[in-house]
């Protein structure tokens, strides 16, 4: 039986190979190029520049430099120092940054209202939520780098700026988020403690927070990891750390100082992000 | 080890009479269904066993040596003098310059980081579709040779930012956007290459061993099989690095590499606050738009 129908079929001519959908794709790949015509040019995307003469030179002499990387005593110490200065601008950063986001995410979670226990929102406390929503919105889309930029020009160059940055930005982020991962959970609990007169404070604490604590943690860690690689990034405009360090050398085409720098931020990286897995592993 | 607080667990049925704690009048039912819980007292607040404890008490300490290490200018922060200049700062932040001449510099500068990063996430893409293709170990039999050394790579690439990349790129491209792209298309490629490498491992392996079985060579079977299995999600992953990737290109600028960043950082070194703020309402135009379009992009995709 099956040889039978098979045997037709053998018999049948091959069917010709060609792509059924080939003119949707030529039409996809010519609006594509068409499209990347005008970026290239807006980038100034001429790779060959990356060959001629001028800029070879430079290149290889200043990767060149790069091994072997500054190992002396002093340096070493210097870089542990700014090191560890990048830590802590992370660190005291993320910690004003809860200053600011448990009390704004606490004023705009919508399960702690009273009037929408009865159904809707009144309009006042609705009125204040979408108002404390923007600010948090405003806080987080301006980048730290940014904010930066804003108040290295007030405080001058130091770390005041850039943990002031990081307060700004990861306080708009952490309060946002904070009041996504408090929404999203059950808030029957918290509910059926505020209809029988408690306030919002003792449910937060009773029912909000014990359901969500590991996931708030968890999120606070992670964003804490990437303050370090941020407080990193913003010595770049003048608030100190392993940035500026690496910026100045850099503009002294050091390449052995930039190489051993190299090394240890990403030694940093590497661990934070090591640390920052392990801890949110044990959160489960 | 669980860092939240340890709650008072109910033990099930009991099976005899207990007596109850701390004199509180409880009537213990002894016989059948007899389902008290029983009582206990909540931990005490510091146990030496407690890895929480442990582990907030690090906490504090680590923050309290940051402030004090840091040495921080809070007087500075809020004496007058600074105050005075961050009310001047926002007072004339509110004004932003709107002259026509000043505005086709802004819009050109706009397309400038647009194009920089959907052309720098473009080159991450395909680049980093290369380097997953050998970090990947798709089946039981794969040797992956290269998977340790070019995983090493990606991490290598991946743990730089864009913007220490675009100042290193700054000696051999030159200012401009060039520098600017072509950092970010090296950064994005090992966060991708990452992210594409683990989508290949985690995909169904049993398309590409039916065609692996009959013979076929492995770059067929990565075309016919592999990738259109794959490919919404590594689509999905791009989309998301470009929102990423136009917050970044934006602010690559500063250390000269282009776009809006460069003019932000030059009209802000001059003090010139109505055309800063100009280019901030920008950028964040820029930011929410390229979020519209990639939420509208990845909803038609998975329609």
């Amino acid at each position: 039986m099956a040889t039978a129908q098979l045997s037709p079929q053998a018999a049948r001519p091959r069917p010709a190979l060609r792509d059924p959908a080939w003119t949707g794709r030529a039409f996809w790949m010519l609006a594509g190029l068409v499209l990347l015509w005008p970026m290239l040019v807006l980038t100034e995307f001429k790779p060959w520049t990356l060959l001629s003469k001028e800029s070879v030179k430079p290149t290889l002499r200043f990767l060149g430099d790069f091994f072997p990387p500054k190992v002396e005593p002093d340096f070493l110490i210097l870089v542990a120092k700014e090191t560890w200065r990048t830590v802590a601008m992370a660190t005291a950063g993320i910690a004003l940054a809860l200053l600011l986001a448990i009390p704004l995410s606490l004023l705009s979670v919508r399960v702690l209202s009273m009037s929408a226990l009865t159904g809707r929102m009144a309009v006042l406390p609705a009125l204040l939520r979408t108002l404390i929503r923007w600010t948090m919105i405003v806080l987080r889309s301006v980048p730290e780098l940014i904010w930066a930029l804003v108040f290295v020009r007030v405080v001058g160059l130091g770390p005041t700026a850039g943990v002031i940055a990081i307060a700004l930005t990861y306080g708009g982020m952490l309060g946002k988020v904070y009041a996504e991962i408090l929404e999203s959970g059950e808030g029957h609990a918290t509910q059926s403690l505020m209809r029988n007169g408690s306030g919002r404070l003792q449910a937060f604490f009773y029912s909000l927070l014990p359901q969500n604590a590991a996931e708030l943690t968890s999120y606070t860690v992670y964003r804490w990891e990437c303050a370090i690689r941020s407080s990193a990034v913003l010595g770049f405009v003048g608030a100190g750390g392993l940035g500026q360090m690496m910026d100045s050398s850099m503009k002294m085409f050091n390449g052995s100082e930039v190489a051993t720098m190299l090394i240890v931020f990403m030694l940093l990286v590497w661990l934070a992000d090591f640390a920052s897995a392990w801890l949110r592993r044990q959160l489960g | 080890m669980s860092l939240t607080s340890q709650q008072p667990r109910a033990d099930g049925p009991a099976s005899g009479p207990r007596a109850p704690l701390g004199g509180s009048e409880v009537h213990v039912v002894t016989g059948v269904g007899a389902t008290n819980e029983r009582y206990k007292l909540p931990p005490r607040l510091f146990d030496a066993r407690c890895k929480s404890c442990w582990f907030v008490f690090g906490l504090i300490c680590l923050t309290i040596a940051s402030f004090w290490t840091l040495d921080l200018k809070w007087a500075q922060f809020f004496g007058a003098d600074a105050l005075a200049k961050m009310g001047k700062f926002i007072g004339e932040l509110l004004v932003p310059e709107t002259s026509i001449k000043f505005l086709r510099k802004l819009w050109v500068a706009s397309l400038e980081t647009l194009a920089m990063s959907a052309l720098g996430t473009l080159i991450a893409a395909v680049l980093g579709l290369a380097l997953a293709l050998p970090a990947a170990k798709t089946y039981a039999q794969d040797k992956a040779r290269w998977r340790g050394i070019t995983r090493l790579v990606l991490n290598a690439l991946r743990s730089i930012p864009e913007l220490v990349w675009a100042a290193l790129l700054l000696i051999s491209a030159g200012l401009g956007p060039f520098a600017g792209t072509l950092a970010l298309a090296l950064h994005t490629t090992g966060v991708l290459g990452r992210l594409f490498a683990e989508a290949l491992e985690n995909s169904p392996p049993t398309p590409a061993f039916a065609l692996r079985t009959r013979g076929v060579s492995e770059a067929r079977v990565f075309w016919y099989a592999t990738l259109p299995l794959v490919l919404p999600q590594l689509m999905s992953y791009t989309l998301y690095r470009w929102e990423n990737n136009i917050r970044a290109a934006a602010v690559l600028g500063v250390v000269g590499a282009g776009g809006l960043g460069q003019m932000l950082a030059f009209h802000m070194g001059l003090f010139q606050m109505g055309e800063t703020s100009s280019i901030l309402i920008a950028m964040m135009g820029l930011v929410a738009l390229v979020d519209i379009a990639s939420n509208v992009a990845r909803r038609v995709m998975t329609r």
